[in-house]
């Protein structure tokens, strides 16, 4: 026990005396949750919009202070003539022109219906799509309140509801996919590097040559690691409460559990890549290359696996990477309990175990 | 047994698939002997001694270090003898203190005998100066001495260094020798590979290996007079050119 903590205390050495391993630990998470979180989003914020109103009536002037008054948008200019339309959009200034067609209130009352033309800048088709949307949604909301006092109205508005992230925030959908790509990272990326780096420097031999037994070496090196992992993990899950106001559905303790359980699938493929690698370089590329491009692409992360070809459907489910992520999502996002994610569960144990067993059998071939 | 040989061995053979990397040896050596390793790369010098500390497993034949069977009490050798490697082994971003703390820990040595066994250390070594600097800001000739002391720091039966002076100046190859002959002195059994044959002069004893074979062992003197040659370095040649 007494030469296990001054191992790990050694270990604690490297990673705190080396910048560069201290920034991939804490610097790479903070960074990237904030990135995913404020950079990559699919919500939109004071979007810059122009008006054409060719009516200037009542209506159209509610329509416009309902659009202006909500925080999705600001009314950046009014335009006065079609012709100006073009020009708005090549000088950059708007995202979205809405134009009101002439005598809109007369049309409303006369014939019911009066048009409306939400031109968008669609060169970014996500904003555009959603920008489009958003007006939708206010100009129904104020249809409503015009119907209200008629009983006779008999029209259908089919009404999509939201569930789990009503609001749409993206931020709820990159938080476990970011706090997987980063305990994947850290965990494998970071142990098979520091053993690695044992052998390249010499090092490794000696620890062999010592009492110690492989497998002391061994737990010792990934030790700190799995310490460290949890201590991200934690990191990230305030991140997501304080700053993005992320509620965590389900129960902390059991997310603690499947993240360490994920931790160590992770440390077990670490340890794996550094038994197939000479070199630290080597480890990294094989990390980056073997680990992180599947977890990003075909976990489920980023692009949904039920709209990939079925070959990478298949592959997908050797990912524990896709397993995981349905966990966190089940916990953070719908507050499920173990009894709707015991199956993914026991998926990700079984693999934690396959890779455990097989990079210890590696280990020991390669020492003999 | 003979008491007074640590290091037994017979016939000891490795091999990798097809090829023999080492044949079929077989010598012993003496207790406090300083035994020279001697052959040229690739020779097989460094298979052999990795099979003597227990990190490589032998095909066949039979070999006892420090009383222990490398086939099966693996474990137990590892605790009766110091190693030092051919590339130097601490880690550069501890300090002179801290390497001596984590090598005399997974050694399992007390607390109270690591203090000691580092004051003693850093005093021989003349490094009270450097003790919380990091071991990679020492010259290489610092950190050599610094390595061959800390292989020694349990006080083990036999030490194996494989090729202890590479790269080193003379005056610090001097005194790595005397501390060599210092431990001798004190009766650790010292195991020594190297290439420089004016090193193969200290020694009490050497073998050269040839192709994976032994196809010499005596002491310097007798092996001079056997091949008729002035110095080590003629024998070693006369040897390799066959």
């Amino acid at each position: 026990m007494k030469r296990f903590i001054g191992f790990i205390k050694k270990e604690f050495y490297h990673i705190f005396r080396d910048r560069r391993s201290l920034f991939i630990l804490f610097g790479m998470p903070i960074a990237q949750i904030l990135l995913f979180g404020f950079a990559i989003t699919n919500e939109i914020n004071n979007v810059d919009i122009a008006i054409l109103d060719h009516s200037k009536d009542a209506t159209t002037k509610e329509i416009i202070n309902k659009i202006a008054s909500s925080k999705y948008f600001s009314i950046k200019q009014m335009v006065n003539r079609e012709a100006d339309i073009a020009s708005v959009f090549k000088k950059g200034q708007v995202k979205a022109v809405l134009n009101f067609e002439k005598d809109f209130s007369k049309n409303l009352i006369k014939e019911h219906k009066a048009t409306i033309q939400i031109i968008t800048d669609a060169t970014d088709p996500n904003t555009a799509n959603t920008i489009s949307n958003y007006v939708n949604a206010i100009l129904q909301k104020y249809q409503k309140e015009l119907n209200k006092d008629i009983t006779m109205v008999y029209q259908i508005v089919p009404e999509t509801r939201m569930v789990y992230n009503p609001e749409l925030k993206s931020v709820y959908m990159f938080v476990p996919g970011v706090m997987t790509i980063i305990l994947m990272l850290v965990s494998a990326m970071m142990t098979s590097i520091s053993i690695t780096r044992e052998k390249e420097l010499g090092t490794m031999e000696i620890l062999l040559v010592s009492p110690l037994k492989p497998i002391q070496v061994i737990i010792g090196k990934v030790f700190p690691y799995i310490f460290l992992s949890i201590i991200n993990a934690v990191i990230i899950v305030m991140l997501s409460i304080f700053i993005f106001k992320m509620p965590v559905q389900g129960s902390l303790f059991l997310l603690g559990l499947e993240s360490i359980l994920f931790i160590i699938s992770a440390l077990a493929l670490g340890i794996l890549i550094s038994t197939i690698s000479a070199t630290q370089q080597t480890a990294m590329m094989i990390s980056l290359m073997g680990l992180m491009l599947p977890v990003i692409l075909l976990s489920g992360f980023i692009f949904p696996i039920s709209s990939m070809p079925v070959p990478l459907q298949v592959i997908s489910n050797i990912i524990p990477a896709k397993w995981f992520i349905i966990i966190i999502k089940g916990i953070m996002l719908k507050g499920v309990g173990l009894q709707f994610i015991w199956k993914e569960t026991l998926i990700l144990l079984g693999m934690t175990v396959f890779f455990m067993a097989l990079s210890v059998k590696k280990y020991k071939i390669r020492l003999e | 047994m003979n008491n007074n040989k640590v290091i037994q061995v017979e016939g000891l053979t490795k091999m990798f698939g097809y090829f023999t990397a080492v044949n079929a040896i077989t010598f012993d050596v003496e207790k406090g002997e300083i035994f020279g390793f001697l052959g040229a790369n690739g020779a097989g010098k460094t298979t052999a001694m990795k099979m003597l500390i227990g990190i490589s497993n032998p095909n066949s034949g039979k070999a006892k270090v420090a009383g222990f069977d490398v086939f099966t009490h693996a474990e137990d050798i590892k605790k009766n003898i110091g190693y030092m490697s051919q590339k130097f082994a601490l880690y550069d971003d501890l300090t002179v203190k801290e390497n001596i703390t984590f090598f005399g820990g997974i050694y399992g040595l007390s607390r109270k005998r690591i203090k000691e066994k580092s004051a003693v250390l850093i005093e021989e070594l003349e490094l009270e100066k450097v003790a919380n600097k990091l071991v990679g800001s020492l010259p290489l000739g610092w950190k050599q001495k610094l390595s061959f002391s800390v292989s020694l720091l349990h006080d083990p039966k036999i030490v194996f260094l494989d090729e202890p002076t590479g790269g080193v100046d003379p005056i610090t190859r001097r005194q790595f020798w005397e501390m060599i002959y210092k431990a001798a002195d004190q009766g650790t059994t010292v195991f020594v590979t190297t290439h420089y044959m004016d090193e193969a002069e200290y020694c009490d004893r050497v073998s050269i290996m040839v192709n994976g074979k032994i196809e010499a062992l005596d002491t310097p003197k007798k092996l001079k007079e056997q091949f008729k040659a002035e110095t080590m370095n003629d024998v070693f040649l006369k040897l390799a050119r066959g």
